[in-house]
């Protein structure tokens, strides 16, 4: 009989029923696809933060470089022992200089001990960051002023130094802890060929390649490459597909990248895991506390650090989207809401004739609840359904999102370098792609928005809980109703 | 059997009094029927209430059997108006999105009674006030006579001990009044009801055992009769 009569009162009042499942419907669809959109958001986020600091990391401690400090702007140095002067006055130089990555500033390796011991953390590894710079060429004699057409200048390229013909390269370096796969730089990369670092391989000259530098610089498994003077051996090269970590060109153990750079017990970065998501401002109040100078970034500063579309799109749904989709929901449930009352109020008379029948208050409230639960499924399903087509529509618009991280300075610094080869008078060389906390660093991803249990649960929920809300307050009132309301209301 | 003792009953409008019941006393005995004529405003349908378990009275006890409607809790109010008491309304009161037999369903909702045997107590109750094949009518497509049908179906499907009707004719014309009242008069016999009619009409008063008129909650008694043939 329940849900006979439910059938027949939606079904007899057909109108308010569409009306209230609409506005349901509306607000549930919009609640969804605000939710999934800001969930893509989220990941897109995620993915642009994981391709800089690696899978799992929660917080990088780095120490950033005073201005003028730190190493890495090419200040090459040429001495007489650097080369050979032919005869024509004209020297032959060939230099190679390791040094710490620009914008960072090199720490003492006891930090990352200090880190570990701090409240809330799990893991910690610690790299260095490091640009190599080659530069080989020819230089003229000082002493004769260029003052005819250069004489076989570098072609494409020619520098500066008029007559002088000379090649400068640049690629970046980092030092990683053998065998720490879990967290770091190369935690979510993979390897495309030979393998990766082991335990085993501290302290061996050898090197792990991405595969973009490996086909700019023509290496394969196998290949030495010198540097500073020391052959290392590449023994694995890593995948890099854009979803993945943006890698340095070369990796080496941490031990020989101090050593080869002259820093011997210094890192530039420290990766930090915290027990949990809850303790990880916990942890990074204490590695502040443990090292006052440090820069401590947590994934969420880092978030708010990510700039570009993806950071206006990220904006966009979380205070547009997620105000908006109240609003609707508030208005959608005011409406079920208005009309649950109205229909109750309008029904006094068939209520009152119920309870003079004999039916009790708790049958009569299960009836104006399920009535309204029903009224509210239907807005739900019809929401879920619409919501489905506006995230699908969402998704199949390929919305792409760029993000940067990294600040102002390391977006100079980026536009200043990239000039592979003799730059236009400048020796900075090419930025490696990733150098710590001042980097900059740009992703592209396509906004996806995930369909999950999440989501069919939100849209059910709810619907029930507007359908509840409804019920219980229009149960309510027809609870109140005395069964002399029968004789009362004659029309 | 009813048997009330000095009841009143006030209704209070925030400072206003209206005192529509003031020191009733009396008594009908079971199978009895009673017609109750007065004027409007006079407190019939206040009476009514009383006797229908909807509503306790200000003071005094309305015994029905040995119960005491002014006392038993409210869930014992609502048993017995799904078992003992059935109402028959001016404005026939069918809920207007049910079908006549859904309707007539609805009485045997509260007594637990199963899905099928309750369809098939509901047809039969149809059918004995005439309505069998307009049983899937709503209540819209019904005329008022065949409103007021469903409605006294409706009522004695349970085969309640009293029934109760506030003017039942009202909303009828002439003819159809005719066939109600006949209606009711041979449920009345064959049932052996207690029949209370409250109503304006002196013609459907007439053919009652008794006449009770109440003006301003007061009410004069004619005692028993022969009905009027
Ligand atoms: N719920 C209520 N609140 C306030 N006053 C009420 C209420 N119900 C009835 N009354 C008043 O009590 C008095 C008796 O009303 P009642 O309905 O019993 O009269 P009646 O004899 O049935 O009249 P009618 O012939 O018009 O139906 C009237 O003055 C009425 O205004
Ligand atoms: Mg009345």
């Amino acid at each position: 009989m329940l849900l006979t009569y439910v059938r027949r009162e939606l079904r007899g009042r057909l109108r308010q029923t569409v009306i209230v499942a609409v506005g349901l419907a509306l607000a549930i669809a919009l609640v969804l696809v605000v939710n999934a959109a800001s969930a893509g958001v989220r990941n897109a986020q995620d993915d642009v933060l994981e391709s800089v600091y690696g899978v799992g990391t929660d917080i990088t401690v780095t120490q950033a470089a005073e201005p003028g400090a730190g190493g890495g702007r090419g200040q090459f140095s040429f001495g007489a022992e650097d080369g050979t002067t032919s005869d024509d006055g004209s020297t032959t130089v060939a230099t190679d200089q390791l040094s710490i990555a620009r914008g960072t500033m090199a720490m003492s390796s006891d930090v990352a001990s200090t880190i570990s011991a701090a409240d809330g953390v799990s893991d910690v590894t610690a790299t260095l960051m490091l640009t190599d710079q080659t530069f080989s060429g020819e230089l003229p004699d000082p002493g004769s002023a260029p003052t005819g057409p250069p004489a076989g200048g570098g072609g494409g390229g020619g520098g500066g130094f008029g007559g002088g013909n000379f090649d400068v390269n640049s690629f970046s370096v980092e030092g990683i802890t053998p065998g720490a796969t879990a967290l770091g730089p190369l935690a979510g990369a993979t390897v495309a060929d030979g393998r990766g670092f082991t335990t085993a391989d501290a302290g061996a000259d050898v090197a792990l390649i991405s595969q973009s530098h490996a086909d700019s610089a023509d290496l394969s498994v196998g290949s030495t490459i010198t540097l500073t003077g020391t052959a290392v051996t590449v023994v694995g090269i890593l995948a890099s597909d854009d979803s993945a970590t943006t890698l340095s060109d070369v990796y080496l153990p941490i031990d020989v990248a101090q050593a080869l750079s002259g820093l011997t017990d210094q890192v530039t970065t420290v990766y930090v895991q915290g027990t949990s998501a809850d303790t990880v401002d916990t942890a990074a109040a204490a590695i502040t506390a443990a090292l006052p100078d440090a820069t401590v970034t947590t994934q969420s500063d880092l978030a708010s650090g990510v700039t570009g579309s993806l950071s206006s799109a990220s904006s966009l749904v979380q205070n547009l989207g997620r105000w908006l989709s109240i609003a609707v929901l508030a208005a959608a449930f005011g409406l079920a809401v208005l009309f649950t009352i109205s229909g109750v109020t309008r029904r006094t008379r068939d209520f009152g004739t119920l309870k003079a029948l004999g039916w009790s208050n708790g049958r009569i409230v299960r009836q104006v609840g399920t009535e309204s639960l029903v009224q509210g499924l239907i807005g739900g399903v019809a929401g879920l359904v619409i919501g489905l087509g506006g995230i699908l529509a969402l998704n199949a618009a390929g919305i792409s999102l760029s993000g940067t991280t990294g600040g102002a300075a390391a977006a100079t610094a980026a536009a200043g370098g990239g000039a592979e080869g003799p730059g236009a008078g400048a020796f900075g060389g090419t930025m490696p792609g990733r150098v710590g906390q001042a980097a900059s660093s740009t992703v592209e991803t396509v906004l996806h928005a995930p369909i999950d249990v999440a989501f069919i649960a939100t849209g059910v929920g709810i619907a029930l809980i507007g359908g509840l809300l409804a019920g219980v307050i229009g149960g309510w009132r027809a609870a109140r109703l005395r069964p002399a309301a029968a004789l009362r209301s004659l029309d | 059997m009813y048997t009330l003792t000095d009841v009143s009953k006030t209704y209070r409008n925030g400072k206003k009094e209206v005192t529509a019941l003031s020191h009733v006393s009396l008594t009908i005995p079971d199978g009895q029927m009673v017609a109750i004529q007065g004027p409007t405003g006079g407190g019939k349908s206040t009476l009514l209430q009383m006797l229908g378990a909807l509503d306790r009275p200000t003071s005094g006890s309305v015994l029905l059997g040995a119960e005491d409607l002014a006392e038993v809790s409210s869930r014992r109010l609502t048993e017995l108006r799904a078992r003992e008491i059935s109402i028959v309304f001016q404005g026939f009161n069918l809920i207007p999105t049910l079908t006549a037999q859904q309707n007539v369903e609805t009485a045997l909702v509260p007594l637990g009674v199963k899905a099928r045997e309750r369809a098939e107590r509901a047809a039969a109750a149809l059918d004995s006030v005439g309505l069998a094949e307009r049983s899937g009518h709503l209540p819209a497509e019904l005329s008022g006579g065949q409103q007021q049908r469903v409605a006294i179906a409706r009522a004695l499907v349970r085969q309640p001990k009293v029934l109760l009707a506030d003017e039942p004719t009202g909303n009828l014309d002439e003819a159809t009044r005719d066939e109600i009242v006949a209606l009711l008069e041979q449920l009345w016999r064959e049932q052996g009801l207690t029949l209370i009619v409250v109503t304006h009409d002196s013609w459907v008063a007439r053919r009652a055992q008794r006449q009770l008129r109440i003006a301003r909650g007061t009410v004069t008694d004619s005692g028993v009769q022969t009905p009027a043939a």
